[in-house]
């Protein structure tokens, strides 16, 4: 532990964590764009800066740890300066619908020029001029809109291991690629999204959800209903429609990870092919009907199969991918309702 | 699974046999990597070189359905080195001088005989899973999806018992379920020997206890599983049949033989959210809901019990599951079915089982919790067999090597290996437009050898053809597969492979060795 004092504030502190978790954990909330507690320190994009008393320079909390007796302003005069060049320079190789388009995800570059009242750059010269890369079905990929924050490189590299993008090309011309820089697609990637979640800019950019204002969004957390691995996850709906997946920070069994079809797999909920009325067969046709014309007819079928054949000659197979209690009631039907236990599910497949 | 995914990250040893994680279970394959960049050796035994075996220690690429041989030769080399566990086999298990006598059979040679895995490569497997303390085993349905599937099981558990490997944190045994709730189904008896709760359901108390629940007389003899109830149906004993959720006219093995099964029933019921291809050949067709409109819960591979939350109003009209079983169940005047939410349902299963007892959707709003949790202050279980085994002692079978059902021979000389992708799940995910587009076609995976051979390149359609049916499909040419076999997937209804699978079966759990079917190919275009 050191003794530091932080915004005018004495506090003893463990030395073994950066300023800026420290800063964070007392309720100062100092910006950070590249930063992810989840991944390795990048120290790229300086937002996080701080004044040190007696340094001459600004120092990024993100990779300063407090050493005894360090003064630490996290909003000094010097370092809100700094915030806004820093933004301003960003701001001025941006496309200039920065404010116009919709925010999508988590773009804190957009809020944070709100925040400190940048919302225009002021240095003329050269942009950047990427195509963007919309070649897969599940994201955009808007390299004129990126900030090198690095995040998505580094959860390709540390969460998902996949080392699908990397940093491209040196000084100006650096951008996020892949290997030769072909477009995204399933010959180079998992397609899981990770990189979408956390790109601060919109550079990235969730095909789904790219026109969903996000004030509009209800999420509702739940469990996915594919593999066996129980991802938790949030559903985004609006108007009584799900729109996307976004992941939940602490989900137990997968963090914020989640793969290509947990992500993606929404637009199906509300397919066209939805049946959306009972069926029975008549003269090899389907006919529509009512649910009492339906379980009237299940009902006579039955008991008419029942008293003929026995209840044996009755079989059902539940399913896997429904519910614990649509299970139970289900082999309950069976067993305590038509007297056998020929109930079974692909348990085995 | 007896450990926990949590646990994955600090394994020193990983033991995946059977097992695609990465595609499969991709989470779950994360933190396989994940552990690899933290320094655990991964022994991978997969006879295709998936993403994991290019990171493994030792890859041992075994010929298809070989598992038990090379288990034993494992066995055999430990032994023989004397890296086995006697305090912990003299303790906790029994049988061990049966498996020793059986197992000395197994020398590299024969087994290098039969898998075609070198003596080497099986010295230094053998010896780094045996003398690592945190080690687990992984398998999923490449070691189960074969006639000798339970064989197989058990063999794992012998090779984790006879180096002391079960009933610890970071060292158990840890099948990896392949579907959502495949364990929560299993967990509530929809499976035809056990009531809720693993209570077989020929055994006199246990029937008991149940009569008590539902105030009814029940069925005293086991019921048929699903390769049994199609024969029924054919033999003439099986009328009717209700089928929720599920679509085995695609999923199950021959699918010709099942269609034509199904079609012949009295009465087909089908609930489902789509017309699949079962539900094509039903009486009755019932819309059902989808997890993302309905209140429930699913038990994950780790016995995670998690909450399932209506999002949205099911379409117009639609009746939520249990609503219309329990419909069905009062129009026929039983009793015991008036409940008036999923957590009612939920509340019964807590009485019924203990292992569920102690957990309510309360203590699970957030994070899950392990079953057994038999009170409402336990926490759950993060491991199992911790001290001492479920039933006791743990038993160790001797087990013999068989070879698949179906071999490949002139007429049909290629090996035919199915699974999973990554960008789909079984034969639902297609609906999605957006995984559609990023997965629209099958792509058999062919190794370059074989494309020359029957001169192939990467935009030919193949005809593959087993005894009892023949599909197309384009290719992917790689190195993944070995030369003389195949992989294909069950995600795309327009190449049907399970037209091509073998219905034989393991004799004890009746699972289809959907792993190893004998093919021939040709090129179509």
């Amino acid at each position: 532990m050191v003794s530091i004092t932080l915004n005018g504030q004495k506090m003893e502190v463990s030395a073994d964590k950066s300023i800026l978790e420290i800063s964070r954990e007392n309720g100062i909330d100092v910006p950070t764009l590249c930063y992810n507690e989840k991944l390795k320190a990048f120290s790229g994009c300086r937002m996080c800066v701080v004044e040190i008393a007696g340094r001459k320079n600004l120092a990024a909390s993100c990779s300063t740890k407090p050493l005894e007796g360090m003064v630490i302003q996290t909003h000094s005069d010097k370092v809100m300066k700094s915030r806004r060049d820093i933004l301003d320079l960003l701001i001025s190789n941006h496309p200039k619908d920065l404010f116009t388009q919709v925010k999508v995800g988590n773009n804190k570059f957009q809020e944070y020029a709100k925040e400190y009242e940048v919302l225009e750059g002021s240095y003329e010269g050269e942009k950047k001029n990427y195509e963007i890369d919309s070649a897969n079905a599940a994201y955009y990929r808007d390299p004129n809109k990126c900030i090198l924050c690095g995040q998505c490189v580094s959860v390709c590299d540390q969460i998902q291991i996949s080392h699908t993008i990397d940093f491209l090309g040196k000084g100006f011309n650096t951008k996020v690629g892949t290997a030769f820089d072909l477009p995204i697609s399933t010959d180079n990637c998992r397609l899981c999204g990770q990189c979408v979640s956390v790109c601060p800019t919109g550079s990235l950019i969730h095909k789904q959800l790219a026109n969903i204002e996000p004030e509009k969004i209800k999420k509702v957390r739940t469990t996915c209903p594919f593999c066996g691995t129980g991802c938790n996850f949030d559903l985004n709906v609006v108007d009584d429609k799900v729109v996307g997946v976004t992941p939940i920070e602490d989900a137990t069994v997968n963090g914020a990870s989640l793969c290509v079809k947990g992500r993606y797999h929404s637009d199906m909920i509300s397919s066209k092919q939805r049946l959306t009325t009972p069926l029975i067969k008549k003269d090899g046709v389907f006919v529509e009907a009512t649910y009492d014309e339906a379980f009237d007819y299940i009902a006579t079928k039955i008991t008419e199969i029942k008293d003929k054949y026995g209840a044996d000659s009755i079989t059902g197979l539940s399913s896997a991918r429904c519910t614990n209690e649509d299970n139970f009631i289900f082999q309950k039907l069976f067993r305590a309702g038509f007297g056998t236990n020929n109930v079974d599910h692909c348990a085995r497949t | 699974m007896t450990n926990s995914i949590g646990e994955i990250e600090d394994n020193d040893v990983l033991f995946i046999i059977g097992s695609n994680a990465t595609e499969a279970h991709p989470i779950i394959g994360n933190k396989m990597k994940k552990a690899v960049q933290k320094g655990s050796k991964l022994i991978v035994i997969d006879p295709r070189k998936t993403e994991l075996a290019t990171m493994a220690k030792y890859h041992l690429r075994l010929k298809s359905g070989t598992d038990a041989a090379l288990v034993n030769g494992l066995m055999h080399i430990i032994i023989e080195e004397n890296w086995q566990d006697e305090d912990y086999i003299n303790e906790r298990c029994t049988g061990y001088e049966s498996l020793k006598e059986n197992v000395a059979k197994y020398t590299p040679e024969v087994v290098e005989e039969i898998t075609g895995i070198g003596k080497d490569q099986l010295y230094k497997a053998a010896k780094l899973y045996a003398n690592t303390k945190k080690a687990g085993i992984f398998y999923t349905l490449g070691i189960t999806e074969h006639t000798t599937g339970t064989d197989n099981v058990m063999n794992l558990a012998n090779l984790g018992m006879l180096t002391g490997h079960i009933g610890f944190e970071n060292a158990g045994i840890n099948p990896l379920r392949g579907q959502n709730n495949v364990q929560g189904a299993c967990d509530m008896g929809a499976l035809p020997n056990y009531f809720p709760g693993y209570k077989a359901c020929d055994n006199k108390d246990n029937i008991e206890i149940f009569e008590k629940h539902w105030g009814v007389k029940l069925s005293d003899h086991l019921g048929l599983r699903i390769p049994e109830m199609l024969d029924g149906i054919v033999d003439g004993d099986v009328k009717a049949m209700y089928v929720m959720g599920e679509d085995p006219v695609l999923t199950d093995p021959d699918a010709n033989h099942v269609r034509k099964a199904m079609s012949s029933l009295d009465l087909l019921i089908v609930q489902n959210i789509f017309l699949t291809e079962t539900a094509k050949l039903a009486h009755v067709v019932l819309p059902a809901t989808i997890y993302a409109e309905k209140d429930g819960t699913f038990t994950n591979t780790e016995r995670r019990v998690q909450r399932v939350r209506k999002a949205v109003e099911p379409p117009k009209g639609v009746m939520l599951d249990w609503v219309m079983v329990a419909e069905i169940a009062k129009r026929l005047g039983y009793k015991g079915f008036d409940y008036t939410s999923a957590e009612d349902i939920f509340e019964e299963i807590r009485k019924t089982m203990s292992t569920y007892a102690g957990i309510t959707y309360e203590r699970i709003e957030k994070d899950g919790l392990q079953w057994g949790c038999p009170t409402l202050d336990s926490p759950g279980s993060k491991y199992l067999h911790s001290g001492e085994f479920t039933r006791g002692k743990g038993l160790m079978l001797p087990i013999e090597y068989l070879p698949p059902a179906e071999l490949v021979d002139d007429e049909y000389p290629v090996l035919m290996n199915t699974g999973r992708i990554l960008y789909h799940y079984n034969v639902s995910t297609r609906i999605s437009e957006t995984l559609d587009a990023i997965s629209p076609v099958e792509r058999v995976e062919i190794h370059p050898e074989d494309a020359k051979k029957y001169d192939l390149n990467k935009d030919s359609i193949v005809r593959v053809t087993s005894r009892r049916g023949s599909v197309t499909a384009n290719i992917k040419i790689t190195k993944r597969v070995q030369p003389g076999t195949i992989y294909m997937t069950f995600h795309f209804h327009e190449s049907p492979v399970n037209e091509l699978t073998n219905s034989a079966y393991d004799p004890v759990t009746k699972t289809a060795e959907y792993k190893v079917t004998a093919v021939k190919i040709a090129k179509e275009a």
